[in-house]
């Protein structure tokens, strides 16, 4: 599917494609109440309280009086509502902002200030300096003379450096006033999500004629949100708008993650929920029975002989209503309420801030920190995760020669130093690659001070080095690129760039010198990118060995070639190139194709290592995480040397004899199969001994292993404790989480980079630092984070007191619930079962969402250690990896305290206040006391530490308590008139609460 | 400096301290110790306390006295039902009783029955408080089902309860002479002044074809019908005593109080018991064994589980847990102990 985009043609495509309107609503101001309403009784919880607040309208049926349950169920409705309505207009808000920015615009040939939701496809926008782009844009003209431009796309992918956009060739140099009139035609694919591909055709109309169909790629085009900097003007074509940009469509709603916890808690309530059925039903045919035994023999009770129709399924229904308080309407809300509190925990906590950077730790996603504490996997990323990615440049290998061995920094090795000043060939050849193959834009300050913008780290560490070497990369205007090395000026035209792609694992570019107008291929990559390709009869030797010697010292390399190109040999490939770029399927594939056909016969000049430091507190980090038993996989990008090596300096791994590192290679299916048999096996037979036992595997063997023998992987996974994966593709890196997520295993994902992104969205919980690769892991995880070394805290202290705390306020909600049930229950037998309530309707109700529910919420403060405690003793952390604290044996623990509570409560109400004492409202106010009071027991027991919020809960509650009662009690309107007042003053009132206080105690 | 001590400043804030979750907070440990301190006070305290309460229980004298079945003449006892429900056949009849102790003024007059549901749904619905505060200018008497109205004019009182009204009498003789009943301020006092009306007279009330318990005398508003609002406080357990009166002189040991009473009431359907009870009270109310059991059993299973606990605290002691252990290990006591 494509489209067709007729530049300033202002008719055609008005209906065809929507105009610049953006709308991140998810509702208007019509559909708001029904499509919420909709939305909320997608879940089971509220669909079912609703059919229990409509069946208590009958007046037949319900025990009690249906505000009951309708003030709860409205308030809980109105509080999620309210809140949807807020965000949603705080979106509407921002919207119309955007919506109602001014920008120019030509219509009918004049550029015109309108609003930026006017703008349709195939307009021309123009744009100032600093301006936002106001929809996706090609580019068709800049203020600079060769069509160059720079944008700032922090808001789409958060890389703060600046990319330099460029016109299309075939818009070169039309006249600044001919803009306007421009026409032609933009042949590009529908609107998708990819912001790093737009594979598109331009062609101009008459007057504007070019005989040849322009390839457009991403590099000709300025996306929606992106800001123009340092270029004067730029303008371009509108190709999608509104919704339809590329950030719009990347915009989509994330599947809300559920706990293990939720889960679990869903589940407690569906086995509630039965054994409500099983209470009903066994309450509904004993009613029934003694009604036609014993009811109709009661005069007083005056049971009609001939009932209607629906006479059987009344009672049953009664019951049904006054057992529904056993699903507490209210745990919804607390939980939401302490989860968002726990997040603002993380959000406030002072010890989790990246004082480097100043940026604080944030949860995304208020709703899963209790998955933390019961982490099982941590999938990490290498770069930037587990060390800075502030690369230094520190060794080297030219022809031969090592240099930076002894010192350990080649900057300050006189050998080389002298090289330099002597200019040596082959060093000063090393140092122009160094320099200029690279995407790396210089930016000279007004000083005169040159800083570079890199887009990777590593080719900011080169040039850099090559800068302090004398060959300094000095400027770049259009293709042209100065070098000054030694005092002199030499110049270097760019005739192609051959992009970095991750399979390639090089890049390139072809310049021509332009002082002897000598065209020579420039690249850098992998050594298994080149070295392979070196020309026939060039000793590779001793590169290979440099290589392997950096490895193991933990540094990153890159080996540097070059090669002379002929004329023709250009010419010709270059035809191939422009081809291949202007494909608009598999163009990708094909332009890696059309390189390999010139990225051979290399003559490899020499390697370079340089250096990425372990971010602080990374080994203790991990090795208090292992203790607490979580498994650590390492998953890179980067080569197998120097991922074992990061990982033995970081105590992922035990050096030898301690622990066991199992490599699973192999050239052909059938080795792969082999290995990873043979390491299944040792696995099976150390997993009894004390060893650390790690897998090593490559991504080529790694795709073998996961497509055809799954099972056996998934095995050696389980088995494992840790593994490196090095040369895994983002791709399989989400692959491999998914794997053990398919495991039952509980698994974190953490990373930096934009390729990481897709592992942490598909793991259990995805922590992204907000590091030097920009902001796209932290805007797409659940938390980001400054440092690795706060991921201790985070899941130790953060994720264990949220487990706690919520395996606590749950199965306390259901526990105070069926202790109120139960006494009905009970009371049901011995008031004929009929279906009488004990409690009258106000009590319920502020017993449920008032009296039971506000102590419980101060739970959120309960630590039950000290977190100096928990990081000196990780191993605390089963506990919560195991659910030992939320489960259903646990739950069944709580049921019966429930069930024994209700017990206590009622044999002592039914005796204590027996004969002249019965009077209704009396008794039901002593059982309803002597349930507050249990539970101010129940929770301050459980109660680990008191701060001054737990005591004010607790005991205020238990005094509010009274007070409310009082004051109902001074009503005389009210059933309850003169109640509570009577019974305070009755000693026996007391001796009954202190009994059964105590006795519950037993 | 300043921006120093104001950054010290704000880190004292509760506000600050409460976002780092590091309010100050006692941490109170169940030591055994304490455990075995706890349990100790408990049996300290409660053994005399049940042991108080006893006693106001014991001192309270009570005589009870069943006389459904034996108010029924032998030959009626067949067929009690319609002998209950003939009005041709009088139901006066006398019953004995003596009393065993010095009973001290006042003497409470209750009538008890047994398996009475006034506890039942249908029937506990079944009036409405509106009508007898405010009398016929409350007209929904919806909520009085069945019993609302008779030949279409509206009932007051209206409701099952009312209609169920209890209607016994009795009739207290001592050496001949009558014994004084006092049958005022029997009901609540809250009830008369502010849930019954003053000008609330009954209407139209035991008019129709099924006669449920008493009747009331129309002359007299609902305020001061006083065994009406007895009655109507329902009580929540199926076998349930009421106030009928007091009598305000002391009886003496082996004084005979002959009873003459009117057998009206109709338990006989459902097999319900009567029973007249006379009690004298103390500050507990009145007889009732439960509390002071209840409190005598919590002291002693207290102070034996005390026992218990010194016991195995003296015999384990010599596993002692390292600091750390124990720290760590009392956590997972104090919760698992309880539950």
């Amino acid at each position: 599917m494509k489209r067709y985009v007729y530049i300033n043609d202002n008719e055609s495509s008005h209906e065809l494609y929507c105009d610049n309107r953006i709308s991140n609503r998810k509702y208007t101001v019509l559909n708001f109440l029904p499509k919420n309403l909709w939305e909320q009784f997608s879940r089971f919880m509220n669909q079912y309280f609703l059919l229990i607040a409509c069946l208590q309208l009958w007046s037949l049926i319900t025990p009690v009086n249906p505000a009951s349950t309708w003030g709860p169920l409205i308030f809980i409705f109105a509080v999620s509502a309210s809140k949807e309505a807020w965000d949603d207009y705080n979106r509407y808000l921002s919207d119309k902002k955007a919506n109602e920015k001014l920008v120019w615009v030509v219509r009918q040939g004049i550029r015109k200030h309108i609003q930026a939701q006017d703008i349709h496809v195939g307009n021309i926008v123009w744009l100032r300096e600093n301006d936002e782009v106001p929809c996706d844009l090609v580019l068709i003209g800049t203020s600079d003379p060769q069509g160059l431009c720079y944008v700032e796309t922090a808001a789409l992918d958060g890389e703060t450096d600046l990319k330099t956009r460029v016109i299309p060739s075939a818009c070169m140099g039309i006249d600044f006033e001919l803009l306007h009139k421009i026409k032609g035609v933009i042949e590009c694919p529908n609107p998708d999500k990819d912001i790093t591909r737009f594979d598109a055709n331009l062609r101009l109309f008459p007057p504007f004629i070019d005989n040849d169909v322009c390839p457009l790629t991403i590099k000709n085009t300025i996306l929606q949100s992106c800001y123009l900097r340092n270029t004067e003007w730029a303008c371009g074509v509108a190709v999608y708008t509104g919704n339809e940009t590329k950030l719009g469509m990347s915009r989509g709603i994330p599947e809300p993650k559920l706990t293990a916890m939720d889960a679990m808690i869903d589940k407690l309530t569906g086995a509630i929920f039965v054994f409500q059925i099983v209470v009903v039903m066994v309450l509904g045919i004993a009613g029934n029975v003694w009604k036609d035994t014993e009811a109709r023999k009661q005069w007083y009770v005056q049971y009609p002989i001939e009932g209607p129709w629906y006479e059987l399924l009344v009672i049953p229904l009664r019951f049904e209503l006054l057992c529904s308080i056993m699903i507490p309407i209210s745990i919804k809300v607390s939980l939401d309420l302490v989860k968002s509190l726990y997040a603002k925990f993380i959000d406030w906590d002072t010890e989790m801030i990246d004082y480097e950077t100043g940026i604080p730790s944030h949860a995304t996603n208020t709703a899963i920190s209790e998955d933390l504490g019961q982490v099982e996997y941590i999938m990490t990323d290498k770069t930037g995760t587990l060390t800075e990615n502030r690369m230094i440049f520190r060794r080297c290998c030219i022809s031969g020669v090592f240099y930076g061995n002894e010192s350990g920094d080649a900057l300050k090795d006189t050998k080389l130093l002298n090289a330099v000043a002597g200019s040596s060939p082959d060093v000063v050849q090393f140092l122009t690659v160094m320099a200029i193959c690279n995407t790396v834009v210089p930016i000279k300050s007004k000083t005169g001070a040159i800083s570079y913008k890199a887009q990777s780290q590593d080719e900011d560490a080169l040039v850099n080095a090559a800068a302090q070497l004398h060959m300094v990369y000095a400027n770049k205007t259009a293709n042209i690129l100065e070098i000054r090395f030694n005092g002199s000026v030499i110049k270097y035209e760019v005739l192609e760039i051959l992009e970095f792609t991750s399979d390639r694992k090089r890049m390139s570019v072809v310049v021509k010198d332009c002082q002897n107008g000598k065209i020579v291929l420039l690249s850098k990559g992998a050594d298994e990118a080149i070295l392979p390709y070196a020309y026939v009869g060039q000793q590779t030797r001793t590169f290979i060995e440099a290589v392997e010697q950096y490895a193991q010292l933990g540094l990153r390399t890159l080996c540097l070639a070059c090669r002379e190109l002929r004329e023709d040999e250009y010419q010709e490939w270059s035809l191939l190139f422009k081809e291949a770029s202007s494909t608009l399927v598999d163009r990708e594939w094909r332009i890696a194709e059309v390189c390999q056909r010139l990225e051979h016969d290399f003559e490899v000049l020499g390697v370079t290592a340089i250096e990425d430091r372990l971010q602080d507190g990374v080994p203790e980090t991990i090795e208090t995480l292992r203790k607490a038993g979580i498994n650590f996989w390492m998953l890179t990008g980067d080569k197998q040397n120097t991922a074992i090596q990061i990982a033995l300096s970081c105590n992922f791994i035990s050096p030898e004899p301690k622990g066991q590192l199992l490599l699973i290679d192999g050239k052909t299916e059938d080795e792969v199969c082999r290995s990873l048999e043979r390491v299944l096996l040792t696995m099976r037979i150390t997993s009894s001994e004390p060893k650390d036992v790690a897998f090593v595997v490559d991504g080529w063997a790694l795709e073998i292993a996961l497509k055809h023998y799954r099972k056996a992987f998934t095995e050696l996974a389980i088995l494992s404790r840790t593994a490196i994966c090095c040369r895994v593709t983002p791709s399989q890196k989400a692959q491999l989480v998914e794997l053990l997520k398919s495991c039952d295993y509980r698994t974190l994902a953490i990373g930096d980079g934009g390729n990481d992104v897709r592992m942490i969205q598909q793991a259990d919980i995805g922590v992204g630092i907000s590091g030097r690769e920009g902001l796209q892991a932290a805007r797409a995880a659940d938390y980001s984070i400054g440092k690795f070394r706060f991921l201790k805290r985070l899941i130790l202290v953060h994720g264990r007191y949220s487990y706690n705390r919520t395996a606590f306020l749950s199965q306390y909600s259901f526990y105070k619930s069926l202790v109120i049930c139960f006494i009905q229950i009970f009371f049901s037998f011995i008031s004929g079962v009929s279906g009488t309530s004990l409690f009258n309707s106000v009590s319920l109700m502020a017993y449920n969402v008032f009296y039971t529910s506000v102590p419980v919420l101060v739970s959120v403060l309960d630590k039950d250690l000290s977190e100096g405690t928990v990081m000196q003793h990780p191993q605390i952390l089963f506990y919560c990896q195991a659910g030992r604290l939320l489960n259903p044996s646990t739950f069944a623990g709580w049921f019966g305290r429930s069930l024994f509570h209700a017990i206590v409560v009622f044999v002592i109400t039914i005796h204590a206040y027996a004969y002249e004492k019965s009077e209704m409202e009396e008794l039901s106010m002593v059982a309803l006391s002597g349930c507050i009071w249990l539970q101010a027991f129940v929770v301050a027991l459980e109660t680990n530490s008191f701060t001054i919020l737990q005591h004010l809960a607790i005991w205020g509650n238990l005094v509010a308590f009274y007070v409310i009662n009082w004051i109902f009690s001074a009503i005389p309107a009210s059933g309850m008139y003169t109640i509570m007042f009577r019974l305070c003053r009755q000693l026996s009132y007391w001796i009954t609460m202190s009994v059964s206080f105590t006795l519950s105690v037993f | 400096m300043d921006t120093d001590r104001e950054r010290h400043r704000a880190r004292e804030t509760a506000f600050y301290l409460f976002t780092q979750q590091s309010l100050p907070a006692c941490k109170p440990v169940l030591t055994p110790g304490w455990v075995i301190a706890i349990f100790l006070f408990m049996g300290v305290i409660f053994i005399p306390v049940g042991l108080v309460t006893l006693r106001a229980s014991h001192c309270v004298v009570e005589i009870v006295d069943r006389y459904d079945i034996d108010c029924v003449p032998e030959p009626s006892r067949m067929d009690k039902v319609s002998y209950i429900q003939d009005d041709s056949i009088p139901k006066n009849c006398s019953r004995f009783m003596k009393v065993h102790k010095y009973m001290k003024a006042p003497i409470y007059i209750y009538y008890q029955l047994d398996n009475y549901y006034q506890n039942h749904r249908r029937y506990v619905k079944s009036r409405s408080d509106k009508q007898l505060l405010d009398g016929q200018k409350y007209h929904d008497t919806s909520y009085c089902q069945p019993v609302e109205s008779n030949n279409n004019r509206p009932i007051v009182p209206c409701g099952l309860i009312a209609w169920s009204l209890f209607n016994d009498t009795f009739e207290f003789i001592r050496e001949g002479a009558e014994l004084k009943v006092n049958r005022k301020n029997i009901a609540w006092k809250s009830d008369r002044g502010h849930k019954f009306g003053k000008n609330v007279y009954p209407f139209n009330f035991q008019n129709g074809t099924l006669i449920g318990g008493g009747k009331l005398n129309p002359e007299i508003p609902l305020s001061d019908q006083e065994d009406l609002i007895v009655w109507m406080r329902t009580s929540a357990l199926p076998s349930f005593r009421k106030l009928y009166g007091r009598i305000e002189e002391d009886l003496d040991v082996d004084d005979v109080v002959v009873v003459n009473l009117m057998n009206n009431y109709n338990t006989y359907s459902f097999g319900g018991k009567k029973k007249l009870v006379l009690s004298t009270s103390s500050w507990l109310g009145g007889k009732n064994d439960f509390l002071g059991h209840a409190c005598v059993f919590v002291g002693c299973s207290s102070l034996t589980l005390a026992i218990i606990f010194v016991l195995l605290h003296a015999l384990w002691r010599h596993e002692l847990f390292t600091l750390e252990q124990e720290k760590l290990f009392r956590v997972i006591r104090t919760r698992s102990t309880y539950i």
